[in-house]
């Protein structure tokens, strides 16, 4: 018998995904095979890879948004069915700009309040204070069109979080930015994550950063048949400064020795990208 | 303001030279072989000008200018929502689309205009025939952006959406309405100029009303002053009611980043 505290947050367990070929059905594409992972309560996992390794995918199942062949997503105990629409608990941060370029921020950031049929006033109120939480106070009258791309990251940010999911799912979502931008929304991020730790499941190709954000980094081979094929735990102190952490030996411990799992695969990947 | 100068003086040439080519014994004849041949053919400006002063003045445009509009806004409104309405259904629904879609081809690259004769036996010789016509012309313009509109929202946009917790109901009117929203202004100016040709070629092949009435009855006595002055009116029309969507979508597509506008940080 296991007590709630011990029952992850995210349980993915022996997921496979095969995707039908679209000229020929026989030559499926198995994007990910096998794979378990977990996400404990509180707890901030990096899941690396090769490009191309299917960890959006991975990460489109855990979300609800994609149904595996074969696995289970358990959500605090919970099955995740195909059938009941997307994981509730949830809160996704995409890769892409996902902004409805139609919106204002302050709509933009009121979305998911607003579908959940919170009165416009009380939603309007919670939206100015994330606004100002991550740091766009006054910009709430403007359009995604009218916001340089780490304004629309921190509105995205705030879309997200002001749900006060109890997971959340984040898809490479600072690959967009420079490398400046890029810190200072990591920072922001841990920052914002310290208030109220929730669990995270954070998809990146970049191992300095998922070393610097996270409790814990997990390997993931090259594609086709992707499966997680490390599990490192990251015991570095926080409160934590992701650009003075980069120079601390510990760090590049860590990095030497994940890198080390990591570096076949990113080569195995590179070598099949470049046969195609 | 100065190219607007420059129009207003491009458009009196264009009257001036009219005047001049068409005024009987003005320069000697190089084309017809009579004097006032070129005014019987072309007509002449001061004379259509005067045909449009008394149309107004005596008020006898109104009723036939207020016929012709109706149809055309009536042509707009129904086509236009008919529309949206089968095009966000067809576009969401796969099966619905496949079913159809042969259908829709052809009824698309059918010339529409040759059924203006069968509107005018089902709907009579009133207004509702032109707006028949009015309604299959502006409809498929309307249907085609439509359905292209929300075939091209982002996939990222509706899981986005979807995460939020969006219902299907609150996806169609968050996600797909305003994106198919776009598609459509891009067609209004198109689709109001399509009602407007569906109304006046409904007139001009039987009525007893409207603005292409009048040109039909000016035809018949080889009244070509009244023809023009017709035309002339009409394209002012035409204009206002373009401009009149071009205010509608300034309005409601503030959203929309314009032509060469950069992005403010």
């Amino acid at each position: 018998m296991t007590t709630t505290k011990d029952v992850p947050a995210l349980a993915l367990a022996d997921i496979t995904c095969r995707f039908a070929a679209r000229d020929d059905a026989s030559k499926a594409y198995t994007a990910v095979a096998d794979a378990t992972l977990n996400v404990a309560r509180g707890e901030f996992v990096s899941v690396v890879g090769p490009t191309g390794c299917g960890k959006s995918t991975l990460l489109n199942v855990a979300a609800g948004l994609l149904e595996p062949s074969s696995g289970t997503v358990e959500v605090f105990g919970e099955r995740l069915l195909a059938t009941q629409g997307v994981n509730r608990r949830a809160g996704y941060m995409f890769q892409a700009d996902a902004l409805m370029p139609w919106r204002t921020g302050i709509d933009n950031v009121i979305a998911g309040l607003e579908f959940r049929g919170v009165p416009r006033a009380e939603a309007v109120g919670q939206g100015e204070a994330w606004l100002r939480r991550v740091g766009l106070a006054g910009f709430g009258d403007r359009y995604p069109h009218q916001m340089s791309g780490g304004m629309r990251k921190r509105l995205a940010l705030a879309q997200t979080l002001i749900l006060s999911p109890d997971i959340l799912l984040m898809d490479e979502p600072f690959s967009a930015l420079d490398v400046q931008t890029r810190q200072l929304m990591e920072n922001e991020l841990l920052a914002l994550w310290a208030e109220d730790r929730k669990s995270v499941l954070f998809i990146t190709h970049d191992l300095e950063e998922a070393i610097a954000l996270s409790d814990r980094v997990v390997v993931l081979s090259a594609g086709p048949a992707t499966r997680p094929i490390g599990d490192f735990k990251v015991d570095l102190p926080r409160p934590r400064d992701v650009q003075e952490i980069r120079m601390t030996p510990a760090f590049l411990d860590l990095h030497r020795e994940i890198w080390a799992a990591m570096k076949e695969e990113v080569l195995k990947a590179y070598e099949q990208q470049k046969a195609i | 303001m100065r190219l607007r100068i420059l129009q207003l003086l491009l458009l009196g040439l264009l009257i001036v030279a009219w005047y001049v080519m068409t005024a009987p014994g003005l320069i000697p004849p190089f084309y017809f072989d009579k004097a006032n041949r070129a005014a019987f053919f072309f007509g002449e400006p001061q004379k259509v000008f005067w045909v449009i002063v008394d149309w107004f003045a005596s008020g006898e445009i109104f009723p036939h200018l207020g016929i012709t509009l109706l149809e055309t806004a009536l042509g707009f409104t129904i086509g236009a929502a008919a529309g949206l309405g089968i095009g966000l259904w067809l576009a969401l629904s796969p099966t619905a689309s496949a079913i159809t879609d042969p259908y829709i081809k052809g009824f698309n690259s059918m010339p529409r205009v040759v059924l203006a004769p069968i509107f005018a036996v089902w709907f009579g010789l009133g207004i509702w025939s032109k707006v028949a016509l009015g309604v299959t012309l502006v409809f498929f313009v309307v249907f085609f952006n439509v359905y292209q509109g929300v075939r091209e929202v982002s996939p990222n946009l509706i899981a986005n959406a979807r995460m939020l917790g969006a219902s299907q109901r609150q996806l169609l009117r968050s996600i797909y309405l305003p994106s198919a929203m776009s598609w459509v202004f891009a067609s209004l100016h198109n689709a109001v100029g399509l009602a407007f040709v569906g109304a006046v070629v409904g007139e001009y092949l039987g009525s007893s009303m409207g603005v292409g009435y009048l040109i039909l009855q000016a035809e018949g006595t080889f009244d070509i002053n009244t023809v023009f002055a017709g035309i002339l009116v009409l394209t002012a029309c035409a204009l206002v009611l373009d401009s009149l969507v071009g205010v509608v979508e300034r309005r409601l597509m503030t959203w929309q980043p314009k032509a060469g506008q950069t992005e403010k940080v």
